[in-house]
């Protein structure tokens, strides 16, 4: 042996030590890894993009003396009752079964103090959210679960769910563990097996199909409720387009980032597009249509704080929807419970196994033990100050853009950080007029 | 009877009139005439109504009905009686596609023929067809019973829950996970009732069929089965 040093162990930066444990696990158990939550990777976002604020050509307003308004209309076009909200986010589906029902009781309570929504979500609607939801969508999923009249009726208003960001194309998926007496029950499905939601809906395929259906819902419902459409960020232009074609009240897009309670890590790693590169596509196809703010746009997928508001908003949405901030508002993935996420082999802030029930935290889970540590009257109140606080920052940077209402935010308002970023979002990148793909060179 | 051209007054006005009968009536037996297969007739009526139609509908007729008859002189478009709660639905002619689909009760007979997807989804409504079904009929179907007096087309019963399916005649193919299962004697008295109640019983006996349910291998996740997902 010579003394000449040896060249240092060199990790691949294709065969990394994640993508072998993944090779690893895959080999011994023999299938695909399913778990909750959105996209892990880094993707461009929000982040990439920033509020130029007043200067001389634009004066701002002032702090908690000017008013900026943040309510929103939903559902304007047909419905005879369109919804009112104080605040432009949302509470994003999130079915009773893959949340307990105290988890959903604490989502209708503070939302409702919020003046916000909730949406049920796959697997039906439950008087927990029901009672404490003062506005409340009703989900019209493919797996039609609990589906009935009574509770269309009872709705503020429906959204037909086409698909979502985490898995467009995909069903949904609620693994044996997590099947109790009384979820089985609602969704007339024997206990204990792993359930699987299809992924198109039994009696109907395409957007003449579609329209079609949005007429039985409405007729059913006498007029009375807005029809939201609901699509994971595929192709967020025709997706967008077609629904308006179909009729919908309301058009919600869910970018690639957004949260499931259980699908295959594949699909929601490597199928759909990045909220970013979503909303300036659906926006141009409701502005293609003369319809921007005749029928709303809520977009969804990795949304968490006043910022991502304020800058989907100036982007053209009028609303956000948020699942996996709600569910960290409430306690998910607390530290506190970090010697039991180390025992179920994660870490706080990464335990995703939402799909085998044994939530630390209680929340996405139907064991009633682990279910009881969660309190709703504290989960509710902690998700409406998260609420308040996301509006209140939406506001501070709408203010010192010279805004009035956070629907006056526009694109004008940001810049990018990343040539990525100014290409999805159409916005200039910082510092040019340069809009990739748009506006030529420098 | 009351007599509602459907042509003249248009849908808006029939449904709410259907739908204003709910815990009040003593208007219990309604005539629709001029349907030309207008969508969505008689859809979310919650009243124990009879509600005959004089033609064919289009999609979703009967659309989620609760507790009332209603009869289709005709044949029915795509998704006639979805999500039906209860009640009876009986259609003189033949059903397009997704007929009975996700039914949670209820009945629904079909005096003709029905294309695929017949009983798609169901979650316990009972539908009776007195002619053949189509292809990829009671997919993913969870409970209630389907009963065929004629032939079944490919893929029955794909993905089956614990629906229970009888078919007279010759099934194409069964889809995956579906299997033949013995007829027993509570299956005969199944049929016998369904037999009767979908005013067939003139024209088959329990006897002559077959019974089809799930093997139940697809219901916990297994790797082996990969192929079959
Ligand atoms: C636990 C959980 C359950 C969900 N269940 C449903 C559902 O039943 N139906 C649905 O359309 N979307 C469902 N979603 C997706 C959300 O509605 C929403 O699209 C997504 O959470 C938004 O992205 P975000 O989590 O980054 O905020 C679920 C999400 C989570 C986290």
């Amino acid at each position: 042996m010579s003394d000449f040093p040896r060249t240092p162990p060199r990790f691949s930066a294709t065969f990394t030590p994640a993508v072998n444990a993944e090779i690893r696990r895959a080999a011994a158990s023999g299938i695909y890894d399913i778990r909750g939550g959105g996209t892990k990777r880094h993707l461009p976002h929000f982040d990439d993009l920033l509020f130029l604020g007043a200067s001389i050509s634009r004066y701002p307003l002032e702090g908690y003396r000017e008013k900026c308004a943040t309510d929103v209309w939903l559902g304007t076009r047909f419905a005879k009752n369109p919804i009112h909200l104080d605040i432009p986010v949302t509470i994003a589906g999130m079915s009773f079964g893959a949340l307990s029902g105290p988890a959903k009781e604490a989502l209708g309570r503070g939302a409702s103090e919020a003046g916000t929504s909730t949406t049920t979500g796959d697997g039906g609607m439950t008087e927990e959210e029901r009672g404490h939801s003062k506005t409340l969508v009703y989900q019209y999923l493919p797996s039609r679960y609990g589906m009935n009249p009574d509770d269309l009726r009872r709705a503020d208003a429906i959204e037909i769910v086409v698909g979502q960001g985490a898995k467009p194309g995909g069903g949904g998926m609620l693994l044996g563990q997590k099947i109790s007496d009384r979820v089985a029950q609602m969704r007339n499905l024997p206990k204990g097996i792993d359930q699987r939601s299809a992924c198109r809906h039994p009696d109907w395929t395409g957007p003449d199909d579609l329209e079609i259906k949005i007429l039985e819902l409405r007729e059913i419902t006498n007029w009375e409720k807005p029809i939201y459409v609901k699509v994971g960020g595929a192709r967020p232009y025709y997706d967008t387009a077609l629904a308006v074609k179909a009729g919908a009240d309301v058009v919600v897009v869910d970018g690639m980032q957004g949260g499931t309670a259980a699908t295959q890590d594949v699909f929601i790693e490597h199928v759909g597009m990045p909220i970013l590169a979503c909303i300036p596509q659906a926006v141009k196809a409701l502005q293609d249509l003369g319809m921007h703010r005749k029928v709303q746009l809520i977009v969804s997928g990795g949304i968490r704080t006043g910022a991502d508001v304020a800058k989907a908003l100036a982007l053209g949405a009028d609303a956000v929807a948020i699942g996996t901030a709600a569910l960290i508002a409430l306690g998910d993935n607390d530290p506190k419970w970090e010697a039991e996420y180390q025992a179920l082999g994660s870490t706080a802030d990464a335990y995703d196994d939402w799909h085998e029930g044994r939530d630390p935290a209680g929340i996405t889970t139907q064991d009633p033990e682990l279910a009881s540590r969660f309190d709703p009257v504290l989960g509710g109140r902690r998700l409406k100050n998260y609420l308040k606080v996301m509006t209140l920052e939406a506001q501070t940077i709408a203010r010192a853009c010279g805004k009035n209402h956070l629907h006056n935010l526009e694109p004008e308002d940001l810049c990018s950080l990343t040539i990525e970023a100014a290409a999805m979002a159409g916005v200039p990148l910082a510092g040019t007029n340069w809009i990739p793909g748009r506006t030529g060179g420098f | 009877m009351q007599t509602f051209d459907l042509e003249a007054e248009g849908l808006r006005a029939l449904n709410s009139a259907l739908h204003a009968l709910k815990g009040q009536t003593n208007m219990t037996a309604w005539e629709v005439i001029n349907p030309k297969g207008a969508h969505a007739i008689a859809a979310g009526v919650d009243a124990p109504v009879e509600i005959t139609v004089r033609g064919s509908t289009g999609y979703y007729c009967a659309g989620m009905n609760k507790l009332a008859t209603i009869r289709i002189k005709g044949s029915a478009g795509p998704g006639v009686a979805e999500n039906m709660m209860s009640g009876t639905v009986i259609i003189d002619g033949d059903a397009s596609q997704y007929a009975g689909a996700t039914g949670r009760g209820g009945l629904l007979v079909i005096k003709g023929n029905a294309s695929s997807r017949c009983g798609i989804s169901m979650k316990g409504i009972d539908i009776v067809v007195h002619g053949n079904i189509g292809h990829m009929s009671c997919f993913m179907a969870q409970s209630g019973n389907l009963v065929v007096l004629g032939d079944a087309g490919e893929a029955l019963g794909d993905s089956l829950y614990e629906a229970r399916l009888f078919v007279r005649g010759k099934v194409k193919s069964l889809g995956t996970d579906c299997i033949e299962k013995e007829m027993r004697d509570e299956h005969f008295l199944i049929v016998e009732d369904l037999l009767r109640r979908g005013e067939a019983d003139a024209k088959a006996r329990p006897e002559e069929f077959r019974r089809y349910g799930s093997a139940r291998k697809l219901y916990n996740f297994n790797i082996d089965n990969a192929q079959s997902y």
